[in-house]
């Protein structure tokens, strides 16, 4: 299983570490040494995307990244993702709106409405008595996920690879309550508003929505009370949020209050002007090109990451260790992760770590002896059920969405 | 002792919290980061006054620094598209600021993002 990995390019590693180095005083690059290990230690970590973002404890949650405070938008530091399935205190937080910062669960109900026989509001006893519970561990991902690695560069949330995360969410099927109003000849959309308020009523208020198609034909579209076996924290949707498990997680909105039946298209500003994606096959243009025409973002492509070693991170020549990371994809299963080696002339599988369904996170692990001094550039590929994988080259479009590029660390064996 | 003290507490604040049923729930939000103030300049004050009516400052602080043409696109996409009141006038003193004080001139720094690095 020993593998020689591809190397890094000494150039690029320079570029990475340069600057922070120079500033730090301290730029003892040469080769075969190291820059002095109490610099390391604190370029370990140092990602320039992050620099200057402190972490943060909001309500309920424990250290996250900031991105921004208000909305709040925090991002889950990567060492959370060692494990398939990611803290609830740790779990990333993205409001386009105010989120609300009181809630009464004795007058909080669920209304549904519209283009139905019989309109509902349901409390949560209601939802907890009424309809039979359901799970499902599912990867809720920002589509935004990683846009302040685009290049050209674009506006809009510096994401790093953060705004994502795993969880057993728990609660009702949504077509069970779809199934209990009695939904009419003709409806052709849902949709979902929160609790959550824009800064003025001139400001689009946050709406989403899902094809009834989409809802009726899937049992895994879900009414979640539960995140990880807890009531939810608010700043990720308490008391109850839906659940689009494979799509963006823009559909799964917070703080749930209102589900409305329409027999035409939704034509709000959430699914006609934001979210929106190139109708191609990859979702993806020419870097800088404009798009002929857009769609609304919806399942999610595949993904992997290297979480140990961590980036910039050191390894010992001679020993053993372990590779380990995440994949996940829109919900076709991971199927395969791979690892380069020899020099990138072949990709060795990696082992795959306990199923927990085709929407989670997937572990994979891949054993490695660094055979020699110097720097290694790892990288991960997954593919799934679908026969979808990653491609090598960063695929780019207007609004930042869809990264999915075989992601790479550099470590340093010692 | 002391921590027998600590987990009679912890005993007593749970049992609260389970018979109040966790009906209610309020959390405090922080206020903005004090550390991402937007640059002194030219219309300061002006970008203060109507950009935080929607959203703190750390909004534009951690944007990427790109030209006036991207920077005058942005603040009529904030008026056109998400509604954000913001005069004729002050738009323009706002999409100046902005490309004076995070435009490409900015962008050394940023240059090490990119490709497929974490």
């Amino acid at each position: 299983m020993d593998a020689e990995l591809p190397s890094l390019d000494r150039r690029a590693f320079l570029r990475a570490f340069g600057m922070a180095s120079l500033a730090a005083g301290a730029c003892l690059w040469a080769k075969g040494s190291l820059v002095s290990p109490h610099v390391w230690a604190a370029e370990a970590e140092e990602d320039p995307l992050l620099l200057g973002r402190p972490l943060v404890r909001y309500p309920e949650k424990t250290d996250l990244i900031l991105l921004t405070s208000r909305p709040p938008q925090l991002e889950t530091p990567m060492k959370y993702f060692a494990q398939a399935i990611t803290p609830t205190d740790a779990f990333y937080v993205r409001y386009h709106i105010y989120p609300p910062t009181a809630i009464d669960l004795s007058t909080w109900r669920l209304k549904i409405g519209g283009h139905v026989e019989q309109p509902l509001e349901l409390s949560m006893e209601d939802l907890k008595t009424k309809f039979p519970q359901a799970s499902l561990v599912a990867v809720n991902q920002c589509a935004g996920n990683g846009r302040g690695y685009f290049s050209p560069r674009i506006f809009g949330g510096q994401w790093a690879n953060g705004a994502m995360g795993n969880a057993e969410w728990t609660g009702v099927r949504l077509r069970d309550i779809l199934s209990m109003c009695g939904v009419k000849q003709g409806a052709v959309d849902v949709t979902f508003n929160g609790l959550d308020r824009p800064a003025s009523p001139t400001v689009p208020d946050f709406v989403k929505s899902l094809r009834v198609s989409r809802i009726t034909d899937d049992p895994d579209v879900l009414i979640a009370y539960q995140m990880n076996g807890q009531p939810l924290p608010v700043l990720n949707g308490f008391p109850a949020r839906l659940i689009v498990p494979g799509w963006y997680a823009t559909y799964w909105v917070k703080n749930l209050s209102e589900i409305t039946v329409l027999d035409r298209e939704f034509d709000g500003f959430w699914m006609t002007k934001a979210y929106l994606i190139p109708d191609t096959a990859c979702g993806c243009v020419q870097p800088g090109a404009t798009p002929a025409r857009l769609v609304p973002v919806n399942r999610m492509n595949v993904r992997s990451f290297i979480i140990s070693p961590q980036n910039h991170g050191r390894v010992s020549v001679g020993r053993a260790l372990m590779l380990k990371g995440i994949a996940f994809d829109g919900g076709y299963g991971i199927q395969d992760v791979n690892v380069p080696t020899d020099n990138g002339a072949t990709w060795r599988g990696a082992q795959l770590g306990r199923d927990l369904g085709n929407y989670s996170f997937r572990e994979w692990s891949f054993h490695w002896t660094p055979p020699r001094a110097g720097e290694y550039r790892l990288m991960v590929r997954a593919t799934n059920g679908a026969g979808e994988s990653q491609p090598a080259a960063p695929l780019w479009n207007p609004a930042g969405y869809l990264r999915n590029v075989i992601e790479q660390i550099d470590v340093s064996a010692v | 002792m002391k921590n027998l003290a600590q987990i009679f507490w912890l005993i007593l604040v749970l049992n609260f919290a389970a018979a109040s049923g966790a009906q209610q729930m309020s959390i405090k939000l922080p206020p903005d980061n004090a550390a991402a103030q937007v640059k002194d300049g030219s219309g300061d004050d002006t970008v203060r006054r109507n950009c935080t009516i929607c959203h703190s400052t750390d909004y534009i602080v951690t944007q990427p620094h790109l030209d006036a043409m991207h920077w005058q696109a942005e603040v009529q996409k904030m008026i056109n598209v998400y509604g954000a009141r913001i005069n004729e006038s002050d738009a323009k003193v706002i999409a100046d600021y902005l490309a004076k004080n995070y435009g490409p001139q900015e962008r050394k720094k940023e240059e090490k993002v990119g490709g497929g690095k974490r």
